[in-house]
């Protein structure tokens, strides 16, 4: 009896232990996904379209998501104040059309575009950040929602005329939505695109049900391609001494590193990232959405990489990955799984729940507290 | 003599025009605006108090969490949604007029004093960051509002009428009409001077409330508060209970914001009920900072002057818009991006100080440590 009240015990502290490495809350949503995932073709989904689906976001929304690390590795806290590198990528794919280009070009030209916006938005987000040290998360948010008030303004103001993006009417301000067929429209989705159906026809082979998945490995690569670029810069000098200044700021001044403009340098990537990111899911989406749209990805891209089990102060590539997948992939399956159990589409109201309450926790952990 | 006199007071209207700059900047907006916009006055006059009426009594439930250290209480959107449950309830029993109004705040009492339990614990567990934290509490709860307003009124909570259901037999429809509790606070004792309304039931209620902030700062309780609010670990030294203290001033805030709610509700006539309290902490803020509010001190009169002029600006704002630009559109963004503007200057400016007194701690710190060295 004795050894087994033990046994127990430890078995208890061992199950203990992968929790707290694990995280509850990301125990909870893998399992809610994978409960989704086995439910799905007992309900009627189309298994297939559903991953093709959730690979789709991923490629729209993993860039955006990759564009927190580095404010939170040089220890910025969560960008809340990602509308203004949306506002960036959408300066920058707003003139591209404005200038004329179409195809991949306007989306080359975009990025190009978009470049020196983030660096110098960036540049003064980030010497505003290091005046406020400590309060970064509260202001991020206001000086996103400020600038995008800002830029609702300039949209209508800005002599934009190109007739693909102004209202009919009176030939000036920007439509709240721009369709971006004939621009940018998938087309980092459609290089090196692999469609399961089209493979299977030329293979002269049937895969039945596989044949409705569809990678878009352009959107894939480029996510890889950048996510290498910050790991691999995480590793250099410069990255090493932002991770020092983000874990302990007095050690890293001690050690002489400049702890304001490696900040500085931070904030720069991450809304040049962020930039970048909003041009990928417009590529994806097929839209861009002007006025408060910005603001409307703000907190699912901050859930994600919390889902993903980044800290206030730590995160990772993995954790951006693993969340965006979990992220999106709850997005995706609960609306179409509820309605077809219960014909009620709850799944607004659930990802609210789920992203703040995420939110939340991370904000509330006793561990990693205030610095 | 006398020009060291006149620098001094230079230097004190210097010191009073940096301490105000908000309220004076806002007052010379107005100034531009208003001939703009080419209101008569009495129309201007009649708006403002109205707002005055609508708006005092949620501003005012701000100044507890000041008081308390916890800076700007975004979280006060979970009292209006609170009032909104209640009035939805009420509304459904068909409590018409006066009573209904009263049944609705007693109703919302529970609701905004549990929301407001939450609220409080969960910003005791992320002290230093309390602000971002209400208001993220503000999404998740407003997950919870729609929940229950979308889905469980109907089925699981009974709803008698189906005039203010969803066609589809469950869930709240997007408007529900209070117009037969409209404006009844507001029309008792009501004075009309040329046109102009006031509605001297709501001021006297509002008043009541100033005079409950005034006495309340006397009390045990309220002083309690302010110790909390000039330092936790000495107020804990000295045997008051930080926790309950800040948990309370945060219940205290989210009540009144839901007896705000139905003033606020009664005077507009209808229940927008799913973004009826989505901007109401916004606005709210932002009006108390334009009245000359900091993070860490307000005071009654800069919530009437806030409203004042806020809304002053408000009403004005789209047709000076339409005015200079040719779009009212540009006018009405323009007031959001003021609103928004307001409290992010006022947030850089309180977390900018914060830091500056750090330092200077620190300075002074190491210069006594440094004089200690020399003495020995």
């Amino acid at each position: 009896m004795g050894t087994n009240k033990t046994a127990a015990a430890a078995e208890k502290s061992r199950f203990q232990v992968m929790l707290e490495q694990f995280g509850l809350p990301r125990l909870i949503l893998s399992g809610f996904l994978l409960l989704l995932l086995v439910m799905a073709p007992f309900v009627g989904v189309d298994l297939p379209t559903q991953i093709t689906n959730i690979i789709n976001r991923f490629s729209w929304n993993a860039v955006l998501v990759l564009a927190l690390v580095p404010m939170v590795h040089s220890g910025c806290g969560l960008n809340f104040g990602l509308p203004l590198a949306v506002i960036c990528g959408l300066m920058g794919g707003t003139l591209s059309i404005q200038l004329g280009f179409t195809g991949a070009m306007s989306f080359l030209m975009a990025v190009i575009i978009a470049t020196p916006f983030a660096v110098l938005l960036g540049g003064g987000y980030g010497l505003l950040l290091n005046r406020i040290k400590g309060g970064e998360m509260m202001i991020a948010t206001y000086v996103g929602l400020s600038i995008m008030s800002f830029f609702c303004m300039m949209w209508l103001l800005l002599p934009y005329n190109n007739p693909k993006m102004v209202y009919g009417l009176s030939a000036s301000g920007l439509r709240p939505t721009i369709s971006l067929e004939g621009f940018y429209d998938q087309t980092l989705a459609n290089l090196f695109k692999i469609d399961f159906h089209e493979v299977a026809q030329s293979l002269h082979i049937s895969l039945g049900p596989l044949e409705r998945i569809k990678i878009p490995t352009g959107s894939l690569l480029v996510f890889a391609l950048l996510a290498l670029l910050i790991w691999a810069f995480l590793h250099t000098k410069t990255g090493t001494a932002m991770t020092a200044v983000g874990s302990n700021p007095n050690f890293a001044r001690a050690a002489g590193i400049n702890v304001n403009k490696i900040r500085t340098l931070s904030v720069i990537m991450s809304t040049w990232l962020g930039a970048m990111g909003i041009l990928i899911y417009q590529q994806g989406f097929g839209f861009i959405q002007l006025y408060n749209a910005p603001n409307n990805l703000t907190m699912p891209t901050v859930a994600a990489i919390l889902i993903g089990g980044a800290l206030v102060n730590k995160a990772t590539i993995a954790n951006v990955i693993i969340g965006t997948i979990l992220f999106q992939g709850m997005v995706t399956m609960t609306p179409t799984i509820m309605n077809a159990i219960v014909h009620m589409d709850m799944s607004e109201v659930i990802r609210i729940i789920v992203s703040q309450g995420m939110i939340l926790y991370a904000l509330t952990r006793k561990q990693e507290g205030s610095k | 003599m006398s020009q060291k006199k006149n620098a001094l007071a230079g230097k004190k209207a210097l010191e009073l025009l940096s301490g105000n700059a908000v309220p004076i900047m806002f007052i010379i907006i107005c100034a531009i605006f208003i001939p703009l916009a080419g209101f008569s006055p009495s129309y201007l006059l009649n708006e403002i108090i109205t707002r005055m009426g609508r708006n005092l009594f949620l501003v005012l439930c701000l100044l507890f969490p000041i008081m308390a250290g916890m800076g700007l209480n975004f979280a006060m959107t979970l009292g209006a949604m609170g009032a909104e449950i209640a009035v939805i309830l009420v509304a459904d029993w068909q409590i018409w007029g006066i009573p209904g109004v009263v049944l609705s705040m007693i109703l919302s009492i529970p609701f905004s004093a549990l929301l407001g339990f939450i609220c409080g614990t969960l910003q005791n567990m992320s002290k230093g960051r309390e602000m971002i934290t209400s208001y993220i509490i503000n999404f998740f709860i407003n997950g919870w509002y729609l929940l229950i307003v979308l889905y469980t009124m109907g089925p699981i909570i009974p709803i008698i009428h189906s005039s203010i259901m969803l066609p589809r037999g469950y869930g709240i429809r997007n408007t529900v009409s209070l117009l037969n509790m409209r404006q009844c606070l507001d029309d008792l004792l009501a004075i009309r001077i040329s046109g102009v309304k006031i509605p001297v039931f709501t001021f006297l209620l509002v008043g009541l409330l100033c005079l409950f902030i005034v006495w309340f700062r006397r009390t045990k309780l309220g002083q309690d508060m302010r110790a909390v609010g000039q330092d936790m670990q000495v107020a804990k030294d000295a045997g008051i209970n930080v926790d309950r203290t800040r948990i309370l001033s945060v219940v205290m805030s989210t009540v009144c914001a839901g007896f705000g709610m139905v003033i606020y509700l009664q005077n507009i006539g209808n229940l927008p009920t799913y973004t009826g309290h989505s901007q109401i902490g916004m606005f709210c803020i932002a009006a108390l900072l334009v009245g000359g509010a900091s993070v860490e001190k307000a005071t009654i009169g800069n919530a009437f002057l806030g409203v004042t002029l806020f809304h002053l600006m408000f009403i004005v704002a789209p047709s000076a818009g339409k005015v200079i630009t040719g779009d009212s559109m540009v006018g009405e963004y323009f007031r959001v991006f003021l609103s928004y503007g307001v409290i992010t200057i006022a947030l850089i400016m309180y977390e900018a100080k914060k830091r500056m007194e750090k330092s200077r701690a620190g300075q002074e710190l190491a210069q006594a440590q440094k004089e200690e060295e020399a003495a020995q």
